[in-house]
């Protein structure tokens, strides 16, 4: 992990109308780290993403992915980034192979780089067999490895992945983050969000979001010092507790 | 341009592996031209009619055997009085009742003068005065006879101008001529306006455009990706159209047919770009077809397709200059069945360039990648 | 019951938060009526017409005014030569072009003159109504000619007075009001039960419904109430502003239309739900209730086009489908002014549809569910 830092963001903001979803977020991110946002459903995670992605246009404050400004520079941005949402967004109508061939086409990688980066990636995956089967025919934890490996296809500096392994069981999202890791050793950095309190402990760094805002962020196991709390799952718990919004 | 190719590539994989498009391709046309050609028929050639004959004369009887002769006209029955005819009527077995009154022959030959009663049912008024004037006309077609007859070949009956009326372009006053060019143009605006309106929408339906979304691909790469297809498949539609038209309902093709389809490609950049616009507002497929309905049906009504733009008030004649579809319904007939060229149709080319180019950049503005 | 009113208040926030959609089907009747209202009429205005007059004079330039004085045409043009008349047609100058030949001063103190009138056939009915109508202006204008110079015009005249019955302004919004109204209901009653049901279908979130303690049957009622609630508000809609802006009212009772139309609505109704047992997919629900429901309605239905008119393998078509039926009904009803009596056949026909769909449907149904 170098020093370099490749996301910042202060005091971001995002309001729909008179509901704050992200209120004054800050931090940094820097090259290679895996990076994790936890929260539970409706705190702002996936509004935040898509703000630092360019899909959503910011209430205020600043940030910067790969020395570019979110504001003007949301197209120089997408060169850079990989991005898997949290609706499985794989066409199910195309095959594997067609999925692969259409988002590399789009990143504008060239004809022979498609077909070299197809092979591998399919043979990582495991998928030989199937390049030829509809996405729609897939197992779920398949689809999401493959959503995965397209995302970081033409090797972004950055991938962005918002609730990667939702509805996914435990041992697929173990060979996800496999996965994961293999692409932070090749220097990539990984920005996460998930409400799966174990994959925390799998980040470098955590941040912890609640109703918008971010309450506190450190590596996990900084996070359960401080909070004297045997696993991520009570720190959590704790910090949720004490600052949810009231019920109205 | 790399980038478009392989946007276009899934396009038409997509296209043409969904079960629902073929029909829509092959099938709907064929449906369209065949039972439109045969219902969009207003030719009228057997108005039913009853007639109450109160004066039983020669002469009377003499212009009741003219409107049964008429290839306009079919009896339905005879009535015994305005009641029993009104009842005809009523129960929509006549649309016209003949009455003439008791005395008819004598007022004609004694006061010069006679009386006819018509009752027609005008629920469709645009039947109703047509059918009155058929009826008038086999009338006053009588009357001259009657007066040679009666007076002999007076000075006076001669009128100082005798007028003669020709039909050009359609001499058999076939109404299918008219009705194929304007089903055609009916088809490839239907087409061509719901699978691009409703294109994008499912993309956001199941979520794929935000992935697209956060890819560098440039809007004018993506926008000409989802029109492209739908360009092609309008045109070809038309091509096919047109050899059914030709086929089954021997449509005459008088001009130039790399005009038209050089007229149609401008074209169908407007209709697609209303369709794209269209996608930019709408969340469900279901909205979106809505949406582009009540575009066509409107742009359709207003464009003088099933009813001439001379039935309409003057501001609504002003409104079809900025109507696509009437430019396109009159470029179409007046290509084949007039044989214009471009040097006749040059202001209508202009026109439909200017259109396309604002659909465009129309479609182009509201598209877009951050929310 | 309770249970059952939830369901229904639940269906019916589906339907109003759907703002888009509803704008469409009470914007559609609105602005359809005010397009057959305004903007459609069953007279000609303006016509352009193209003169070629190679006979200047009196006689000749007289005629022309009195052509253009009427609001019936307009002079778009004059023409110089014979050429000009084919490329006049083909630049849509004019519909009409009248040919004063070059000797027409002369012979007209002779009795002898001619004109030619040629027509743009393309469109027949307008052509024959332009040429007709050219014939009849030119027609008065001798006569008034001949009255001023005192001619004896006392020939044997046969006067043809006309009665136009049921519609006597003859409106064209009169005879579409009826129209819209059925292609409405089959639209809402129809096309949105079919695709609502379906789309729980594709959810999945029917079979929650069905686990529940409502019987099968009260879910597909409860799913079909308000569909058939906004049909009605819709169709009174729609008769409302028919009589308050263009003056087109209901002749006959009010009751037996409604009474009718909610026949109708069932008859729609049965049908979306009979689609939806049939359709997989809302993608298939769609193609089969626009290809299928929409399109016969509009096409053979009479709404548009002449029934009579038809060859007779499509008058054959027509007689299965039930919008044809209820147009019968809602037109002699609304424009006749008459009663039941007049449309028990019409009526009989809609019930027996009806009833078969509703048995058709809930075969399929039962065979489902087992």
């Amino acid at each position: 992990m170098s020093d370099k830092t490749v996301i910042t963001a202060k005091d971001l903001s995002k309001r729909f109308g008179d509901f704050t979803a992200v209120n004054t977020i800050s931090f940094d991110v820097r090259q290679g780290e895996i990076f994790g946002f936890l929260g539970a459903n409706g705190a702002g995670k996936t509004t935040a993403i898509k703000m630092l992605c360019g899909l959503s246009k910011p209430t205020s404050g600043e940030a910067s992915i790969a020395g570019f400004d979110i504001y003007k520079q949301t197209e120089e941005i997408k060169k850079h980034i990989g991005y898997m949402s949290q609706h499985f967004s794989l066409y199910q109508d195309l095959t594997i192979r067609e999925n692969i061939r259409f988002y590399a086409g789009i990143y504008g990688l060239k004809a022979r780089q498609i077909k070299e980066r197809s092979i591998e990636l399919i043979s990582d995956l495991g998928l030989d067999d199937y390049t030829d089967r509809f996405v729609k025919e897939l197992p779920l934890g398949w689809k999401q490895k493959l959503a995965f490996s397209i995302a970081v296809i033409h090797n972004p500096s950055i991938v962005f992945l918002d609730e990667p392994t939702s509805g996914v069981d435990p041992i697929t999202r173990r060979q996800f983050w496999g996965l994961i890791y293999e692409a932070a050793a090749k220097g990539i950095t990984i920005f996460v969000t998930t409400h799966y309190l174990e994959e925390a402990e799998y980040c470098d760094r955590v941040s912890i979001m609640v109703d918008g805002l971010m309450h506190d962020l450190d590596s996990p196991k900084a996070l359960m010092e401080k909070y004297n709390k045997p696993t991520m799952n009570d720190v959590f718990l704790q910090i949720a507790i004490r600052n949810s919004r009231k019920e109205k | 341009m790399r980038v478009l190719f392989y946007i276009l590539q899934k396009e038409f994989l997509q296209i043409f592996r969904n079960k629902a498009m073929l029909p829509i391709i092959f099938v709907l046309p064929i449906v369209q031209m065949v039972i439109l050609t045969f219902a969009a028929d207003f030719e009228l050639d057997h108005i039913t009619y009853t007639y109450v004959d109160s004066d039983l004369s020669a002469t009377s009887k003499r212009l009741l055997a003219k409107f049964e002769d008429s290839p306009y006209f079919q009896l339905s029955r005879t009535s015994d009085d305005f009641k029993d005819g009104m009842e005809a009527l009523d129960q929509n077995e006549a649309t016209l009742m003949l009455r003439i009154p008791q005395g008819f022959s004598h007022d004609l030959q004694k006061e010069k003068k006679a009386m006819i009663m018509l009752d027609v049912n005008s629920i469709d008024g645009q039947a109703a005065t047509l059918s009155f004037s058929y009826a008038t006309g086999i009338i006053s077609m009588y009357n001259k006879e009657i007066i040679m007859e009666w007076n002999g070949l007076a000075r006076e009956v001669s009128l100082p101008v005798e007028t003669r009326v020709r039909y050009w372009f359609n001499e058999e006053m076939e109404y299918k001529n008219l009705m194929v060019p304007g089903i055609l143009a009916l088809l490839i605006t239907m087409v061509g306006m719901f699978l691009s309106a409703m294109n994008i929408v499912r993309e956001k339906e199941i979520g794929t455009i935000e992935q697209i979304n956060v890819t560098p691909i440039s809007k004018t790469h993506f926008l000409i990706g989802k029109m492209f297809p739908f360009w092609i498949i309008a045109l070809f539609e038309l091509g096919f159209g047109l050899t059914i038209g030709r086929l089954i309902f021997e449509i005459p093709l008088n001009g130039s047919i790399p005009l038209l389809f050089a007229y149609s490609a401008i074209y169908m950049l407007v209709v697609l770009g209303i369709g794209l616009w269209i996608s930019s507002f709408t969340d469900t497929q279901q909205q979106a077809m809505f949406m582009a309905w009540f575009f066509i049906v409107i742009f359709i009504l207003m464009s003088g397709l099933f009813t001439p733009i001379e039935n309409m008030p003057q501001w609504a004649q002003a409104l079809t200059y900025i109507n696509p579809v009437a430019y396109y319904i009159k470029v179409v007939r007046a290509i084949l069945l007039k044989g214009s060229n471009f040097y006749d149709l040059q202001f209508d080319f202009l026109v439909i360039t200017i259109f396309a180019a604002v659909m465009m950049g129309l479609a182009l503005l509201s598209y877009r990648k951050r929310g | 019951m309770k249970v059952f009113l939830a369901f229904v208040k639940k269906e019916f926030y589906h339907i109003f938060r759907d703002k888009r959609t509803l704008l469409v089907l009470f914007g559609m009747p609105f602005a359809q009526l005010i397009l057959f209202g305004y903007a459609i009429t069953t007279e000609v205005s303006n016509a352009s017409i193209a003169v070629y007059n190679q006979s200047p004079g009196q006689f000749s330039e007289q005629l022309i005014d009195k052509l253009v004085s009427s609001d019936f045409f307009t002079v778009s043009n004059r023409i110089a030569s014979q050429s000009e008349i084919l490329e006049t047609f083909r630049q849509n100058k004019a519909k009409l072009v009248i040919i004063i030949p070059p000797d027409f001063e002369n012979k007209f103190s002779r009795n002898e003159a001619e004109i030619q009138l040629i027509a743009d056939g393309s469109d027949p009915n307008l052509a024959t109504i332009l040429g007709s109508s050219a014939n009849r202006i030119i027609q008065s204008w001798m006569n008034e000619l001949l009255k001023s110079k005192g001619a004896n015009l006392s020939m044997n005249t046969i006067i043809p007075e006309v009665r136009w019955h049921y519609n006597p302004e003859l409106k064209s919004v009169a005879m579409f009001v009826p129209g819209v109204v059925t292609i409405i209901l089959m639209l809402v009653s129809a096309m949105l039960t079919s695709i609502s049901i379906t789309r729980e279908k594709e959810l999945g979130t029917i079979e929650i419904l069905y686990v529940s303690p409502l019987k099968p049957v009260l879910i597909i009622i409860g799913k079909v109430v308000p569909f058939a609630m906004l049909s009605i508000l819709n169709a009174i809609f729609i008769l409302v502003m028919a009589y308050v802006i263009f003056n087109v009212p209901v002749n006959g009772s009010i009751a037996l239309l409604l009474m009718e139309s909610m026949l109708f609505i069932l008859t729609a109704l049965s049908l979306g739900v009979f689609i939806s047992t049939v359709a997989a997919s809302q993608q298939t629900a769609l193609m089969l209730s626009l290809f299928a429901l929409m399109l016969p309605t509009i096409l053979l239905s009479g709404f548009i086009f002449p029934i009579s008119n038809m060859p007779w393998p499509l008058q054959i078509i027509s007689n299965i489908i039930p919008a044809k039926w209820f147009l019968i009904i809602i037109k002699t009803i609304m424009l006749k002014g008459l009663g039941i009596v007049y449309i028990w056949k019409e009526t009989l026909i809609l019930l027996g549809m009806t009833l078969g769909l509703i048995a058709l449907s809930i075969r399929k149904f039962k065979i489902r569910l087992q």
